[in-house]
C-alpha cells in the first residue's frame, strides 16, 4: 500500500482505469498517510475522510458500470483552503471564517468533482493567502517535509507540503505574488501559475482580484499538466475568465524536445540577496537548456526592480476592499455580540480578534494607498509600473519564447526567522511577482539541491499570456533530463518522515 | 429639538440665487439583478431572492447584466448624453450593514453616459434646460429595518433586520450639473425635472419609475449665493425625497432655511438632511465633518465595458417617441390650444386621455371625462389622476354607451360614479342601477300624458304655438322617469300629442 502514495497522478489514474487498484484503496492509502504524518507536517486544516471515500466509491462504481473514466478519475487531491467547498469548512487560514460552511462550490471545485478527482481535504495557508511561509496561518505553521523546522513556502505551503510528504499526488494552489511557485520551489515540487483568467476565480476567496490565479501543484510536470487541463477553461461566472481554448499543455509536457526554442535569462534576477547554491543550480539549469538544444540569451527587464513596491501597493489596496465584507454581520466569527454593543463595536471587536497581524498590516496599507489625495501617488503610480512591467515582458518575448530565473532567491528558511521582518519575507517573492503584475504564465520546477543546505532549488520558467503550453514543454524536457542525470526524481532524496 | 427659523420665500429670493443639484436614482425594471441572476420581483419574503454574489459571500464574483447596460445607454441617449466608448465600474468603499460587500459596485470617473441635457416644461409653458452631468450604473443596497427606536433610524434602535432581496438591483444614478438661473422658480424646476425624467424613463420602458415604491428616489442638493456672486455657497443634501410634490417642497424649504441662516450671519453646514413628508421640513442627518472618502478604484472583478458605436446607434434608432415630442403630437391630434394642452399636462391627464382614446373613445369625450369629473375628484381627494379607481378602458366604455344612445350625459355621470364606488364594470353598474335610457314610446307615453295633465297651463302655451315652453314638460317627464328617458324622444312625443 505504501507504494500507492508514491505513484504519480498519471500512474494512479491509469492503474484505477485498468482495475489494478480501486479508487477507494488509493484514497484510503492517502488518508492513512495523512493520519500517519500530518500531525508533524500540518499540511491539512480539514480532512474530509467521508467525502473522499464517497467520491472514490463513485469512481469505482462508474468503472464497474463500464463508463469511461477521465484522465484524473480517482486521483486524490489536496485543495487549498481558499476555494469554497459546499458543506465543507473553508477558512482561508483565518479565525475570521472559523466555522463557516460555504453554501456553494467554487467553479474549480465543481470541475475537480466532475473530473472524478477525490478531494481529500483543505490545506493550510497564510491567512487569506498573505504571506510566503504559511506562518501567518491562524492554525499554526506547516512544516517543510525536507526539514520540519523550515517553512514550506507560502501562501500555499500546505498544498506543497502535502505533495512533498506524499499525502496527495495533486494539489491546488493560488498564486497572487508567487504563492504556488515559491512553495513549489522550496519543497522540490512543481507549481504552475496559469495565465491570468485561465482558471476561474469564482469561489476563490479574493485577496487581490487582479492578481489572484488558481493553478495546479504536483510532483511531476505531466501531472501538473493533467490537472491544468482539468481546471482551466472559460467560466461565465468569472468576468475576467478567458474565453479561448486551453493551450495543449498535456501534449506539451510529453514532447521532451526544446530544440530551437529561444530562452531568455533575466539579468535583473541575480546579485545581492541570491543564495550562492541557488544561483549555482540555476546556472547549471541554463547550461542544461543549452545542452538540450535551446538558444539561450540574456535579456534585461529594467522595470522588474519596481515590481515589489508596486505589488505591495496594488495587492494591499485590493485586499483592503475585498476583506471589507468580513464584518461579523452575515457569516463567520462574531465577537462581543452580547446585546450591549452596537453593530460597529461588534464589527471592530471581531476584526481585532479575527484578523492576524499581516492581514491587518495590509488592510491598513491598502486603505491608506487608496485614500483621496494619495491615490495617484500610490495606487495610480503602481498601476503605471504595472504597465511598464508588461512592456518589459512584451519586449523580452519579442525575442525569446520563454524567460527563466530562480523561482525564489533562497532555499527554505527556518520557521520564525523572518516572521518579524516583513520586508525580508516580501523578498521571497522578488522573482515571481512580475508575472502576476503582467498576468502571464509561469512555472516552478525542482532543479536540484543547494550544496550548502541540501534543500531544493526551484527553476522558474515564464511564458507569455495564453502560451502556458511552453512552460510544460520546457519544464517537461528539463525534468526528464534532470531525472535521467540523477537516476530518480529530486523528491526521492527527501528524508523519510 | 430647536425650531428652525425661516425667511419668507420672497425675501430669500430678494437676496439670494438658489443653486440646485439633483441626483435621481432609478431602479431598472430588469428581470434579474445587476451582477447575478437573482429575481428583482418586489414583495417576496425577505432574503429569498439572494445568491452568493448578491450576498457578497467570500469567493463570489459579479457578472454584468447586459440589459442593465442597454437600459443605461438608452437613458443616456434620451438625455442627449455622450455614450462612453470605454468605461469601467468602480468600487465605492464604505461600511453599512445592508451593503453585503461593504463596497458598492458603481461607476466613478468613467460613467457610461455624460454631458447631456433635459428640457423641461414649466406650468406656464416655459421651457427650462437642465444640464446633465452624468448617468452611471450601480447596484442597490439591501434594506434595513431598524426596530425599537423612536426614529426608525439605526441610532437608538434595539436591533435591525436586514433584507438583501434588494441588494444588487440595478440602479442608474442621474446627476445634473448645477442648476443655476432658475431663481424663484427653482423648486418648480426641480419638480418639473423629476416629472419629465419619470415620463422619459417610463417611455423608454426601462422602469416603472414609481416613486411611491422606491423605484425612483431623488436627492436635492441646494445652496444659496448672494446675487452677483460667482462662487457657490455651501450645500445641504436632502436625501430620499420621494414624491414629486416633496421635491418641490424640499427645495423651497431649504431655500428659506439657508436664507435664514445666512441672513443671521451664520454658516451653512455641509450635511445630509432628511425630508419630512408630514410637515414639509428637513432635519439634519449626518454631518459631513470631513469629506467622506470612498476610496474609489476600478472594479478588478469586472472587465471594462466598450459599447460599440453600431450598438449605440442601433439603440438610438430604436428609441421610442420621447415625452416632449409625443406631447406635441398629441396636442395636434387632439386639436388643443397651448393653454388647454398645458392644463391637461398640469392635471397629469395625458396618459389617461391617450389610453382612453386608444380604447376607442373620441378625443373630446375622453378629455371631457378626465379633465372634468375625474380631475375634480382627484383634486378633492388629493390624489393623482392616474390613481383613480377607474381605468381608461372603463371610461372609454362609458363613452361608447353614450354614443350608442344607451346612456345620456346624466346617466353616464352616474355610471362613472358607480365604477368609482367599486360597483364593477360600467355595464354592471348600468344593469344594477337600472340606468338604461328609456326611449320606448309606450313606456314614455304614460309619463308624457301625466306631464301634460299635470301642467295644463304649459300645455296650453304649447298648443298656442309657444314651442319653447316644451322644455318644462320634458323636465317633468325626466323627473318622473328618474332621468332615464331619452329626452329627444320625449320632446317629440309631447309635440306630437299637443299638435
Amino acid at each position: 500500500m505504501t507504494e500507492l502514495i508514491k505513484f504519480t497522478a498519471a500512474e494512479t489514474a491509469a492503474a484505477i482505469s485498468k482495475g489494478e487498484v480501486s479508487a477507494v484503496e488509493v484514497a484510503q492509502a492517502h488518508l492513512d498517510r495523512i493520519t500517519a504524518v500530518d500531525k508533524k507536517v500540518n499540511a491539512f486544516l480539514h480532512v474530509d475522510t467521508e467525502g473522499a471515500l464517497k467520491a472514490a466509491r463513485s469512481v469505482d462504481d462508474k468503472r464497474a458500470r463500464g463508463e469511461e473514466l477521465g484522465p484524473l478519475a480517482g486521483v486524490p487531491l489536496a485543495l487549498k483552503d481558499v476555494f469554497t467547498t459546499k458543506g465543507i469548512p473553508t477558512t482561508c487560514g483565518s479565525k475570521m471564517l472559523e466555522g463557516w460552511i460555504p453554501p456553494y462550490d467554487a467553479t474549480l471545485t465543481s470541475r475537480l468533482k466532475d473530473a472524478g478527482v477525490v478531494i481529500l481535504g483543505k490545506t493550510n495557508m497564510d491567512e487569506f493567502a498573505m504571506g510566503s511561509s504559511t506562518e501567518n496561518s491562524a492554525y499554526g505553521p506547516t512544516g517543510n517535509p525536507w526539514d520540519l523546522t523550515r517553512i514550506p513556502g507560502g501562501s500555499g505551503g500546505g498544498s506543497a507540503a502535502a505533495l512533498a510528504a506524499y499525502e496527495a499526488p495533486l494539489a491546488i494552489g493560488t498564486d497572487t505574488g508567487g504563492s504556488i511557485r515559491q512553495p513549489g520551489a522550496v519543497t522540490g515540487t512543481v507549481g504552475v501559475k496559469p495565465t491570468y483568467g485561465a482558471v476561474s476565480r469564482y469561489g476563490l476567496v479574493a485577496f487581490s482580484s487582479s492578481l489572484d490565479q488558481g493553478g495546479p501543484c504536483a510532483r511531476t510536470v505531466l501531472d501538473a499538466a493533467l490537472l491544468h487541463e482539468a481546471i482551466a477553461g472559460y467560466d461565465p461566472l468569472d468576468s475576467t475568465s478567458i474565453d479561448a481554448p486551453v493551450p495543449a499543455v498535456v501534449e506539451a509536457a510529453k514532447m521532451r524536445d526544446i530544440r530551437g526554442m529561444r530562452v531568455g535569462v533575466v539579468k535583473e534576477f541575480a546579485g545581492e540577496g541570491y543564495q550562492a547554491g541557488v544561483m549555482q543550480r540555476f546556472n547549471e539549469s541554463v547550461e542544461l537548456l543549452r545542452e538540450l538544444g535551446a538558444e539561450v540569451v540574456e535579456v534585461s527587464c529594467p522595470s522588474f526592480t519596481l515590481a515589489l513596491p508596486a505589488y505591495y501597493l496594488i495587492a494591499p489596496s485590493e485586499c483592503s476592499s475585498n476583506l471589507a465584507r468580513f464584518d461579523a454581520m452575515r457569516y463567520g466569527l462574531r465577537v462581543g455580540d452580547d446585546g450591549s454593543r452596537s453593530a460597529e463595536q461588534v464589527t471592530a471587536l471581531t476584526r481585532e480578534a479575527g484578523f492576524g497581524p499581516e492581514v491587518k498590516r495590509r488592510i491598513m496599507l491598502g486603505t491608506y494607498a487608496l485614500s483621496s489625495g494619495y491615490y495617484d501617488a500610490y495606487y495610480g503610480s503602481a498601476q503605471k509600473v504595472r504597465t511598464l512591467i508588461s512592456r518589459d515582458f512584451d519586449a523580452a518575448f519579442a525575442g525569446v519564447d520563454v524567460l527563466v530565473s530562480p523561482t525564489t532567491p533562497t532555499t527554505a528558511f527556518p520557521i520564525g526567522e523572518r516572521a518579524d521582518d516583513p520586508m525580508a519575507m516580501y523578498l521571497a517573492d522578488l522573482c515571481t511577482i512580475p508575472s502576476n503584475l503582467a498576468g502571464n504564465a509561469a512555472m516552478s520546477l525542482p532543479c536540484g539541491l543547494a550544496p550548502e543546505d541540501n534543500l531544493p532549488v526551484g527553476l522558474q520558467i515564464i511564458a507569455p499570456a495564453m502560451a502556458d503550453d511552453r512552460l510544460y514543454r520546457v519544464g517537461g524536457a528539463v525534468e526528464a533530463a534532470l531525472n535521467d542525470k540523477w537516476g530518480h526524481s529530486l523528491l526521492e532524496e527527501a528524508p523519510a518522515l | 429639538m430647536s425650531v428652525i427659523s425661516l425667511v419668507p420665500y420672497d425675501d430669500a429670493l430678494a437676496s439670494y440665487d438658489p443653486v440646485m443639484g439633483l441626483e435621481v436614482h432609478v431602479e431598472l425594471g430588469t428581470k434579474t439583478k445587476m451582477f447575478c441572476g437573482c429575481s428583482t420581483e418586489l414583495g417576496a419574503e425577505p432574503n429569498t431572492q439572494t445568491c452568493p454574489t448578491c450576498l457578497g459571500l467570500p469567493g463570489s464574483l459579479p457578472v454584468v447584466n447586459a440589459i442593465g447596460v442597454e437600459s443605461a445607454i438608452k437613458i443616456g441617449l434620451a438625455l442627449n448624453c455622450e455614450i462612453a466608448e470605454w468605461c469601467r465600474f468602480a468600487r465605492k468603499n464604505y461600511f453599512y450593514p445592508d451593503m453585503p460587500k461593504n463596497f458598492q459596485t458603481s461607476q466613478y470617473d468613467e460613467p457610461i453616459a455624460f454631458n447631456g441635457y433635459l428640457d423641461v416644461q414649466l406650468e406656464d409653458g416655459e421651457v427650462f434646460r437642465v444640464e446633465i452631468e452624468r448617468a452611471h450604473m450601480e447596484e442597490d443596497t439591501g434594506k434595513s429595518t431598524h426596530v425599537g427606536g423612536a426614529t426608525g433610524r439605526i441610532h437608538g434602535a434595539e436591533y435591525s433586520l436586514l433584507d438583501y432581496n434588494r441588494a444588487g438591483i440595478p440602479l442608474i444614478e442621474i446627476v445634473t450639473k448645477p442648476i443655476v438661473g432658475a431663481g424663484e422658480r427653482a423648486p418648480e424646476v426641480a419638480k418639473a425635472y423629476v416629472t419629465e425624467l419619470r415620463e422619459l424613463i417610463r417611455a423608454l420602458g426601462v422602469s416603472e419609475a414609481r416613486m411611491d415604491k422606491g423605484q425612483m428616489r431623488c436627492d436635492v442638493n441646494l445652496s444659496l449665493r448672494p446675487h452677483g456672486r460667482e462662487k457657490f455657497g455651501t450645500r445641504s443634501e436632502t436625501k430620499n425625497v420621494n414624491s414629486l410634490r416633496s421635491v418641490e417642497r424640499a427645495a423651497r424649504f431649504e431655500i428659506q432655511r439657508h436664507a435664514a441662516v445666512l441672513t443671521d450671519g451664520g454658516t451653512i453646514v455641509q450635511e445630509t438632511r432628511h425630508f419630512h413628508e408630514d410637515n414639509g421640513t428637513t432635519t439634519a442627518g449626518r454631518i459631513k465633518e470631513e469629506a467622506e472618502d470612498y476610496r474609489y478604484f476600478p472594479e478588478p472583478d469586472l472587465v471594462p465595458i466598450a459599447p460599440s458605436r453600431e450598438w449605440v446607434e442601433e439603440l438610438r434608432a430604436g428609441l421610442p417617441e420621447l415625452p416632449r415630442v409625443r406631447r406635441a403630437r398629441l396636442q395636434t391630434e387632439w386639436d388643443l390650444s397651448d393653454k388647454d394642452m398645458q392644463s391637461v399636462l398640469n392635471a397629469g391627464a395625458v396618459e389617461p386621455i391617450s389610453q382612453t382614446i386608444a380604447a376607442g373613445a373620441p378625443a373630446d369625450q375622453a378629455r371631457k371625462w378626465w379633465m372634468g369629473e375625474l380631475a375634480r375628484r382627484a383634486n378633492e381627494t388629493g390624489t393623482d389622476l392616474s390613481e383613480q379607481p377607474i381605468t381608461p378602458v372603463q371610461v372609454a366604455r362609458v363613452c361608447a354607451l353614450v354614443a350608442e344612445g344607451k346612456l345620456n350625459d346624466k346617466l353616464a355621470r352616474q355610471v362613472i360614479e358607480g365604477v368609482l364606488a367599486g360597483e364593477g364594470e360600467p355595464d354592471e353598474v348600468v344593469a344594477a342601477r337600472g340606468l338604461a335610457v328609456v326611449s320606448d314610446d309606450s313606456a314614455l307615453g304614460t309619463a308624457v300624458d301625466e306631464a301634460i295633465a299635470g301642467n295644463p297651463d304649459i300645455a296650453q302655451k304649447i298648443r298656442d304655438g309657444k314651442v319653447q315652453a316644451v322644455g318644462a314638460l320634458v323636465g317633468a317627464v325626466m323627473k318622473a322617469t328618474r332621468g332615464q328617458a331619452d329626452a329627444a324622444r320625449v320632446k317629440d312625443l309631447i309635440l306630437e300629442k299637443l299638435a
